[in-house]
């Protein structure tokens, strides 16, 4: 029999919002890792599985709604944030994640991230970055190089520049931005739970190595660093920092405070109340 | 000598005050109890252009417009060859106009129709403040019949906030309007209303729809604006809040169905309104919804088609998009109301049968009758309301399966709160447990399911409206079916007898239900506002008629007119 994580008295642990769902990633793949974050920072909140949702797209990283144990929704190509917004402003009082990739996220959810990071609505995204499409067999993303000459589909490279998450999340508005590397599920957690509990649209990017179409990603371990400053709440200050960023400094860049966004409802008149007005 | 139907066109340029005119007219005519409808014909523009007020009114119920105008009244001539087609008009049509505004144009005057001029701008400059628009209704009015005090009222209602001056102003320009035309005797007096006391209401059908989706149980809307179905969601915002729902203005359609597919996975019944270029946008996620078995309502507010086509005018063509535009085999709910009062209905049961079926339906309204206002009845209650099979026995030995392979191929569902409920909903193919699965068992499994679960629902006697006998049928469906019905009544008030059957389930088919609705037929005709007959096809593809089929099939923009069917009718008995 399930046991319902709100009467443990020791607290969950990371395994009890694992699903037993093996994934389908590559040995060695980033997302391994962040999944390992995900499920720490879960049981270091203390998440309550049932009033937990997590939405995603399609992509490799969009696999993870199905290898937890909490409500999920894996729904279709760069949509995972209108369709989390909906849980989110329908039901208030449930925690909403979602997770994806550079492709699901900033391509054909170009348009919704830009709007979710300026709608504000308190959720925390969480992008697993490899600047590739791992999924259809390593085509350009929009975060790969424009030089990048590995794909089938642009042999010449992609030849136009990639984008910067960090710097269009905070150019859009979101109110809580970081970075961290697969590499350290711990500072996955830390970040995720820090996102989780800051109010508004989080959006946690991560550098999440695809080991199989872009295996010089392995070196990311020795390109990371740590971004060097204190979380500021000041979104200009925070931007100024992350152009001199060169995109692989980790941690919280802004933790900012701007109002979420929820609609006003006030239930306060009877349908007949409202139906009264059409009588001539 | 009175007449049983006024068909009136009020017309001028923006700014002339002709909708507010026509508004006025149809308030003024619910208050000394007529019934009545007014549509407007519109240019793209966003503010003057051409524009035109249509009322019909009548003591019975009206179905839809008149065969022709009986009286045009124009402010001034601008543009009006744009829609000259939408104005029929006979040697018994009166046209009213302006001296001011130069000659009646060519294409309305070889009608025949009598010509009378009325210095409109004259009588409205001489007073202080007074309007033209004014004018024309109080000469409307007299012509006609309607009572003063039925103006009185909606004069007070529209001005009073406004003060004494501006109703002094409108009221000397309706006693300019209405002495002026004293004693023209065009024979236009409507007979007196029917004074039976029942509730009567003044609504649009886009209203209607609104207000079927809050009496369904509604809790959540994404709005993206389109023409014609934007009075919907404007509707919906202030009296979802007032109701304890939401509204979110989204950033497209396919984020205002995402955000509703994400309202209803967390147990709250959604809508939302669009147009065809929006639903087009939507159906990928629509067939998320078929997949992950997520129950969402979509109105489509139909418009000429394709690509942005005639945006303010009536079509029937997303019929096909609607039955045929998902991708894969996704059976999923379509309904068509079949009046301006019927969108209450038609939205309601949709809500409920989209939350019964865990399903997407998908509601095809149309510009006649979104934008369209009119004098109805007070319709009656109807029983249906969002009730989603919910799961029990949660946290049990037995892991809960949210797409278990249930007889009648509903699933109980489990929503977030629920303990025990978790899994992952997906629109890729799975097995019962919800575990992504493309094993060929699986998806005929769920294939089967998820067809069963529409094709074994009883939709009781609501899947069509049905009326008359004889070996005569018109079969139609939408807003079409207001001319069909007062076709048929016509064929019937001579003697004659013939039925209608308006098809309001348009998806899944109901062939046995059609087949006992057209026993014993003959002849059938087939009425629709489409190009190419989507709806005769659609017929043929899924029934099997009976007899010799006729269809009378034509695009927007021009309505379809009882007088229209019932020559068609007449030739072929």
């Amino acid at each position: 029999m399930d046991t319902h994580l709100t009467e443990d008295v020791v607290g969950p642990m990371p395994h009890d919002y694992k699903s037993d769902v093996k994934p389908i990633w590559c040995p060695g793949c980033g997302d391994y890792s962040v999944l390992a974050g995900i499920t720490r920072a879960m049981a270091n909140m203390g998440l309550k599985r049932e009033n937990t949702v997590v939405v995603s797209g399609i992509g490799c990283s969009s696999r993870i709604p199905a290898y937890t144990s909490v409500y999920g929704y894996h729904t279709v190509h760069g949509r995972s944030l209108p369709v989390a917004a909906g849980v989110k402003l329908a039901r208030p009082e449930l925690d909403v994640l979602i997770f994806g990739g550079d492709g699901d996220g900033f391509s054909i959810g170009g348009g919704h991230f830009l709007h979710a990071c300026r709608r504000n609505v308190d959720m925390t995204y969480i992008v697993m970055d490899n600047q590739v499409y791992g999924m259809t067999k390593g085509q350009a993303s929009p975060t790969t190089e424009s030089d990048w000459c590995e794909s089938k589909l642009t042999p010449e490279g992609p030849g136009v520049n990639p984008i910067q998450p960090v710097a269009l999340a905070l150019a859009c508005g979101a109110n809580f931005v970081a970075r961290g590397f697969s590499n350290d599920p711990n500072e996955v957690a830390r970040l995720i739970v820090a996102g989780v509990k800051h109010p508004g649209f989080s959006v946690i990017h991560i550098l999440s190595p695809c080991v199989t179409f872009r295996p010089e990603q392995r070196n990311w371990k020795s390109t990371v660093h740590p971004y060097g400053r204190e979380p500021t709440d000041d979104p200009n200050e925070a931007m100024r920092a992350v152009l001199e960023d060169d995109g692989f400094g980790l941690g919280i860049f802004l933790a900012g405070n701007r109002r979420p966004f929820q609609p006003a409802s006030k239930d306060s008149h009877t349908i007949a109340q409202i139906e009264e007005r059409f009588a001539v | 000598m009175t007449v049983d139907s006024v068909t009136i066109a009020l017309v001028g340029s923006g700014g002339a005050g002709a909708m507010t005119a026509g508004q006025m007219l149809l308030d003024a005519a619910a208050n000394v109890g007529w019934y009545g409808l007014m549509s407007r014909s519109t240019g793209p523009q966003i503010r003057g252009g051409e524009a035109a007020a249509l009322v019909r009114l009548s003591p019975t119920p009206v179905h839809g417009p008149g065969d022709r105008f009986d009286i045009i009244i124009a402010f001034d001539w601008q543009n009006v060859e744009r829609f000259a087609a939408e104005l029929p008009l006979s040697d018994k049509s009166v046209i009213i106009t302006d001296p001011s505004q130069g000659e009646v144009p060519a294409v309305l005057a070889a009608s025949g129709a009598k010509q009378v001029e009325l210095p409109i701008k004259e009588l409205a400059g001489k007073i202080p403040g007074g309007r033209v628009n004014m004018v024309g209704l109080g000469a409307v009015a007299a012509i006609i019949g309607l009572p003063r005090a039925g103006i009185d009222a909606v004069i007070q209602k529209a001005l009073g906030k406004k003060g004494d001056a501006a109703i002094q102003a409108s009221n000397a320009g309706i006693d300019a309007g209405s002495k002026e035309v004293a004693g023209w005797n065009l024979g236009l007096e409507l007979a007196a209303p029917n004074k039976d006391g029942a509730t009567r209401w003044n609504i649009s059908g886009n209203e209607a729809a609104g207000l079927g989706a809050l009496k369904g149980g509604v809790k959540f809307c994404a709005a993206y604006p389109i023409t014609p179905a934007t009075e919907i969601l404007e509707w919906l915002a202030p009296n979802l809040a007032k109701t304890g729902g939401k509204l979110v203005q989204a950033e497209d359609e396919l984020a205002s169905i995402a955000m509703c597919l994400g309202a209803s996975f967390s147990g709250v019944p959604s809508i939302t309104a669009t147009a065809g270029p929006g639903l087009s946008l939507m159906t990928e996620c629509i067939g998320l919804g078929v997949a992950s078995e997520t129950p969402v309502v979509i109105v489509d507010v139909q418009r000429g088609g394709p690509s942005t086509g005639i945006p303010t005018k009536s079509e029937q063509s997303d019929l096909n998009i609607a039955v045929y535009g998902l991708h894969g085999d996704a059976p999923h709910l379509v309904v068509g109301p079949t009046s301006i009062g019927d969108c209450l209905f038609t939205t309601q049961w949709a809500v409920h049968l989209a939350e019964a079926l865990q399903t997407p339906a998908i509601v095809l309204s149309d510009q006649a009758m979104g934008q369209s206002r009119a004098i109805i009845d007070k319709p009656a209650d109807a029983p249906y309301t969002a009730k989603r099979l919910l799961a029990t026995d949660l946290g049990g030995e037995d892991k809960y399966k949210r797409y278990a392979n249930t007889e009648s191929g509903i699933s109980p569902a489990a929503i977030p709160g629920m303990p025990g409920g978790e899994h992952t909903a997906d629109g890729l193919e799975h097995a019962e447990n919800a575990l992504p699965s493309s094993q060929a068992s699986d998806h005929q499994k769920q294939l089967d399911k998820r067809l069963r679960k529409l094709t074994s629902f009883d939709f009781g006697d609501a899947w069509a409206d049905i009326e008359g006998e004889g070996e005569i049928a018109v079969v139609t469906w939408g807003s079409a079916t207001g001319p069909a019905r007062e076709a048929v009544r016509r064929l019937q008030a001579a003697g004659k007898k013939a039925r209608l059957v308006a098809i309001r389930l348009i998806s899944p088919v109901q062939p046995s239900k059609l087949a006992a609705a057209l026993e014993g037929v003959t002849k059938v005709l087939v009425v629709e506002q489409t190009h190419g007959a989507q709806f005769h096809k659609f017929l043929r593809g899924h029934y099997d008629l009976p007899g010799e089929v006729s269809v009378f099939s034509r695009p927007g923009p021009l309505p379809i007119r009882a007088r229209e069917v019932h020559e068609t009718l007449l030739s072929l008995i």
